[in-house]
């Protein structure tokens, strides 16, 4: 009974605050501002205009810096693709084409020795004049000495081309520091042919890259 | 972790990295330390791309892991760390205004890398000057790791924690991850290494050498055979020895501003002679005596000791307590006083905050209340001079945007609103914890728009990467003027008129992403030694 009486004073009631506003500034009898009745917009005017951004010799280099930095770390090994989705049906040339980035390799050599061990993945080895060419695992033939010789004739020839450039020797010492659980090793499997694999070109990857990200152009 | 912050990590990631990458990223920094099995499980992704993805971030700093008990292996993101990459272009900056170029390619391939041996950055840096140069000439080995040997002896650069070395007695099965430990001495010892070489240009294959037939060439070269003398030895850029170089940057520029230049210098000289003996989070510098900073002023300065005395006095006696005396022995012990500059480095940039966006009077209301710490509704109004509804309208802006707020001081327990005093101060800790929130939403907000940009005028973009390609190759085959004017001319004026703007709008939005960045670093700092201090 008491308490019902005491609760008077204690914000019930219409226009009522809990504190005092004079001690805030509000007089009696000012009129408040309109109520809102829908949320702040979202691109509020600006009363006042910002200030310029600072330029001169050491912005505009910064600047050029932060827009290189973005395009160079595109192109690093370790901005990480999806990777190509199969096409519905398999086509001759995608044994002969660029084959784009794989799920279960990773493009670039680690140190394996400070990572967990449970994050070892197979490295790819990326050579800049050939193609690398995802043909799955063939049985192993009757005239498997033949072949060989015939494949290692083959990879002879690949690597006179290899050694014409820096970048193939740097990619031959990836190759010699491959770890021995490499599933296979793709130079073994590819076809017997006269041809240089980047002779085939059927055209689809003109405008076919569209879904990946390295479009953009970098000013 | 802040929403704006997570959000922030999450584009950072994306554009530096790739969609998967961020995914992973994103989803260890809001989940805290998890094991690799869980992050495949909640974020759907196969476990080949899961592990592409660690290894990357590893790779880069931003994830460290470690093994618990049962062999579990957990990993656990660094979001601080990764708000770091906004400022890679100012650390790659500075290394070339310390070091020339040299200094700046060694910077920006570490932080492109995360990690590297010291062999392979000196080859790698060589390699990239050697391009630049003239033909004919190349970078010598020598000379990069002359520079990286001065990064590592001013502590730019820094060994990552090497892989602790097991015995061959341990009888058990090998750990699932290795335990990574660093000695502290150790950090900054440059390995002996004679590296002999020069840097190699990119040959093109008419170059080649046309002595030996090339099939009789040995298939490995002897090089691959040799062991790398460093091996095992990585090293990383050390980011608080920027930010230490970037604190005293601003101190010294700011007693520039506020006095003149040649107490900057003093300042400066100061700061220098303290940049071995306190570390970075010390609240102030070991006491330097007027005689030592006199032998240490920088050659071109001749001011007699006297004067430098009175510089001392001044800078010691003003307001804003930068220099700090702290003992008369020497001729004068002075101290700097780093938590009290980077208070009024942060306080400056509320003050700005407050009149660019409030306007002047808000700005003096804002100073006075700083001053006074505690004021009433009337109080303000008679001290800065300002009619009461003005000055109430604007405390009320200020208070809704939290640069200011309420504190309540009850008269009787029973806190009865008429019986309170109700004051206006500003708390500079939280107002500068807001002031970072709101850095962190309009840096995102930046770079979505810039993002939108770019994605709008893509095809555009596209056209006029085709055009350039062609010409160059048509220069590159010798055409003539017209052809190329032809080619130019498929792109039409409103279309370079359009792809003008996009240029100007991108400049724009990525020079404000850089100021913005300045501002979080003063707030960060600032932040960071109050609540070391506490």
């Amino acid at each position: 009974m008491a308490s019902r009486g005491g609760g008077r004073g204690q914000g019930r009631g219409r226009g009522q605050l809990t504190f005092n506003t004079e001690a805030v500034g509000i007089g009696k009898g000012d009129a408040l501002p309109p109520s809102t009745l829908q949320p702040s917009p979202l691109f509020p005017p600006l009363e006042f205009y910002p200030v310029p951004l600072p330029s001169g010799e050491e912005g505009e280099y910064v600047l050029a810096l932060k827009q290189e930095l973005r395009g160079a770390m595109r192109q690093l090994p370790y901005f990480i693709r999806p990777a190509v989705p199969k096409r519905d049906v398999e086509r001759y040339s995608d044994k002969y084409q660029m084959s784009g980035p794989i799920d279960n390799a990773i493009d670039w050599n680690p140190d394996w020795r400070r990572l967990p061990r449970e994050l070892r993945i197979r490295v790819r080895k990326l050579q800049k004049d050939r193609s690398t060419i995802l043909v799955p695992k063939r049985p192993p033939k009757t005239t498997e000495y033949k072949e060989e010789t015939i494949q290692k004739l083959e990879t002879l020839e690949k690597k006179e081309e290899e050694l014409t450039s820096e970048e193939d020797e740097e990619k031959e010492e990836e190759e010699k520091e491959e770890e021995e659980e490499e599933e296979y090793d793709e130079e073994e499997h590819e076809e017997e042919t006269d041809y240089i694999m980047s002779y085939f070109d059927n055209g689809e990857d003109f405008g076919g890259d569209s879904d990946d990200h390295m479009d953009e152009a970098i000013y | 972790m802040t929403q704006a912050e997570i959000k922030l990590c999450s584009l950072l990631l994306q554009e530096h990295f790739g969609e998967i990458v961020e995914k992973i990223g994103v989803h260890l920094i809001r989940t805290g330390s998890q094991p690799i099995r869980v992050i495949v499980h909640d974020t759907r992704t196969s476990l080949d791309q899961v592990k592409k993805a660690l290894c990357v971030l590893i790779q880069h700093n931003l994830v460290i892991y470690q093994v618990h008990r049962r062999g579990m292996v957990e990993y656990e993101a660094q979001c601080s760390r990764v708000l770091r990459m906004l400022r890679y272009p100012r650390y790659i900056y500075t290394a070339k205004t310390l070091y020339n170029d040299t200094g700046e390619l060694i910077v920006e391939e570490l932080l492109l890398n995360g990690k590297m041996t010291m062999s392979a950055l000196v080859k790698k840096v060589a390699d990239r000057l050697t391009e630049t140069m003239e033909d004919g000439k190349t970078m010598d080995y020598a000379e990069v790791s002359c520079t990286f040997v001065r990064l590592a002896d001013t502590h730019f650069v820094q060994r990552c924690p090497l892989v602790h070395a097991t015995e061959n007695s341990d009888p058990g099965p090998p750990p699932p991850a290795p335990t990574l430990v660093i000695n502290e001495k150790d950090m900054f010892l440059v390995p002996k290494l004679s590296l002999i070489g020069k840097g190699k240009r990119r040959r093109s294959s008419e170059d080649d050498a046309t002595g030996e037939p090339k099939a009789k060439r040995p298939k490995h070269t002897t090089d691959n055979k040799e062991p790398i003398p460093d091996d095992g030895i990585y090293w990383q850029a050390n980011l608080d020895r920027f930010h230490q170089h970037f604190r005293d940057q601003a101190i010294v520029s700011a007693v520039a501003n506020r006095m003149d230049q040649t107490s900057s210098e003093i300042v400066r000289t100061m700061l220098r002679m303290s940049e071995v003996t306190t570390p970075s989070s010390a609240p102030f510098t070991q006491p330097l005596s007027s005689n030592e900073i006199f032998r240490s002023l920088p050659v071109g300065y001749n001011i007699s000791k006297q004067v430098l005395d009175q510089y001392l006095t001044l800078l010691a006696d003003d307001p804003l307590e930068f220099v700090g005396k702290s003992g008369d022995s020497g001729g004068g012990m002075y101290i700097i006083n780093l938590h009290k500059a980077l208070g009024s480095l942060a306080t400056a940039s509320l003050e700005s905050v407050v009149q660019e966006r409030f306007g002047s009077r808000c700005a003096r209301i804002f100073r006075l209340v700083l001053q006074k710490k505690h004021l009433e509704q009337k109080q303000v109004e008679d001290f800065a001079m300002i009619p009461a509804k003005e000055a109430k309208d604007m405390l009320y802006k200020m208070l809704s945007e939290n640069f200011i707020s309420l504190q309540e001081i009850p008269k009787t327990p029973d806190h009865a609103p008429s019986r309170t005093f109700y004051l206006y101060t500003v708390n500079i800790l939280s107002a500068a914890r807001m002031l970072l929130h709101r850095c962190y939403k309009s840096i995102a907000n930046l770079i979505e728009r810039r993002q939108f940009e770019t994605k709008e005028n893509k095809r555009l973009l596209e056209k006029s990467q085709r055009v350039e390609a062609i010409i160059a190759s048509m220069q590159a085959t010798g055409a003539e003027a017209a052809q190329l004017q032809e080619i130019e001319e498929m792109i039409t004026a409103p279309e370079r008129q359009q792809l003008e703007t996009l240029k100007h709008n991108v400049n724009k939005l990525d020079a404000s992403e850089i100021q913005v960045d300045e501002t979080i670093f003063l707030l960060e700092s600032y932040i960071e030694s109050t609540m070391k201090r506490q």
